[in-house]
């Protein structure tokens, strides 16, 4: 299983590599998206800084919706989707090395993210530096998800349409999470029960994958 | 000695009947040319041979695994598929989608620049799947089932983009694998060539109307 998982995700991230699909239209998105928040809330630095928390978590949101789009369109089209079923891969591995890619790129772009609300909503730098792992961990349960999503609205002939519609009640909570760690961290309340519901999440989303994925990828 | 086995063999999409009560054996080292019109269940049928369908009626083995049970997973990694959609990931190079491949099922990946050379890409090594002719992609199929050597090439529309030269080679390539004891089955629905020394199964809405 770890090895399909390790070919997979090489293959997803070397397709990044080549199309820069994520450099030059996921990142700008999300800075742009970032901006106009800033905009919208208007020039007091310090409501910037108690709602950067969420408006960073949104903007992460909305660009995981980009990057589970185009890590679902890889594969679908039919005659690409039967060449890989045809390779008889571990069904669970594909589902983690999918998730590994997704999670390397999603990391990435909410890193950039994170110092852009430094820039854009004045939150403090260290207050970034220090969420830096409970945003990984974030990501990864985004990521997890959103495999799962990507999968099951890729079905679909209207998948780019019918992936916000499933996932985004889904990532409620996650979003909900990781926007009370950040804001805990800022304003140094408890955080330990928001870093519990995403371990637990990314847990129950993984294992879901790792069991169910064949079966979904079969349907 | 029969590789596959279909016995009465329903398939359908929803509740409309892609293959119709299908019976059908194939044997060893033989060539077989799949014809009749567009729609008549020729894709369906070479699907199910690579346990990409499910039967919902009827039985059949295919190199010894069941269709109606999850061994029919198992087939899938002893065929060769060559489907005429493309079957590549587009922004890879030919090598790369190769390579991968080739890990996936743990074959030797110093076959894949020979084979490359052998269906004329050896100048199209680190090209984009995308910025490949149809032609072209065709021949990375033909490239990919070199790799592979399969016992069971299950080829769809075969000949379709190809230039009279790739053509030719396509037809080398069958007549070769079925001389080296593998069983080529290909879907067809212009004449078949006569270079290419095959049984023919004749389809009919949904089923095998003559083997011959």
């Amino acid at each position: 299983m770890m090895r399909t998982a390790y070919l997979v995700a090489l293959k997803d991230l070397r397709i990044e590599l080549r199309s820069r699909v994520l450099l030059w239209q996921v990142l700008p998105f999300g800075l742009m998206a970032l901006v106009l928040c800033g905009l919208a809330v208007g020039p007091d630095a310090r409501q910037q800084s108690r709602i950067a928390p969420g408006l960073f978590y949104l903007v992460v949101t909305l660009v995981a919706l980009l990057v589970i789009n185009r890590s679902s369109q890889i594969e679908s089209p039919r005659g690409t989707r039967t060449s890989l079923l045809t390779l008889g891969l571990d069904a669970g591995g594909v589902f983690l090395g999918k998730a590994a890619a997704m999670l390397v790129q999603l990391f990435a772009t909410a890193t950039a993210l994170l110092f852009g609300t430094t820039v854009l909503l004045h939150v403090p730098v260290h207050a970034a530096l220090v969420t830096l792992p409970i945003v990984l961990l974030a990501t990864a349960t985004l990521s997890a998800a959103g495999v799962l999503y990507g999968l099951v609205a890729s079905s679909s002939s209207s998948s780019a349409t019918l992936l916000p519609v499933l996932a985004l009640p889904a990532f409620a909570p996650i979003l909900i999470a990781g926007e009370r760690s950040f804001s805990s961290l800022i304003s140094a309340g408890s955080l330990s029960r928001w870093v519990l519901l995403l371990i637990f999440s990314l847990v129950a989303y993984g294992s879901i994958g790792v069991l169910l994925y064949g079966a979904l990828e079969e349907s | 000695m029969a590789i596959a086995s279909l016995r009465d063999i329903v398939v359908t999409a929803g509740t409309f009947p892609l293959l119709a009560g299908v019976n059908l054996e194939l044997e060893g080292a033989t060539s077989y040319v799949v014809t009749g019109p567009n729609g008549v269940g020729k894709t369906s049928l070479l699907r199910l041979l690579a346990g990409l369908e499910a039967p919902t009626r009827g039985s059949g083995h295919v190199l010894n695994f069941d269709l109606a049970t999850t061994q029919r997973r198992q087939v899938r990694r002893n065929v060769g598929w060559l489907g005429h959609e493309g079957s590549f990931y587009d922004d890879l190079s030919a090598t790369d989608n190769l390579l991968f491949a080739a890990r996936a099922l743990r074959l030797d990946v110093a076959l894949v620049a020979p084979a490359l050379e052998r269906v004329g890409l050896g100048g199209r090594l680190r090209t984009p799947v995308k910025l490949l002719s149809a032609g072209q992609r065709r021949r990375l199929g033909l490239a990919w089932l070199l790799v592979r050597r399969p016992q069971l090439w299950l080829l769809d529309e075969p000949y379709a983009s190809l230039d009279d030269a790739g053509r030719d080679l396509m037809s080398d390539l069958i007549n070769h694998a079925t001389a080296s004891g593998a069983t080529v089955v290909l879907s067809s629905h212009d004449p078949v060539r006569r270079d290419v020394v095959a049984s023919h199964i004749e389809m009919r809405g949904g089923r095998i109307e003559r083997v011959g």
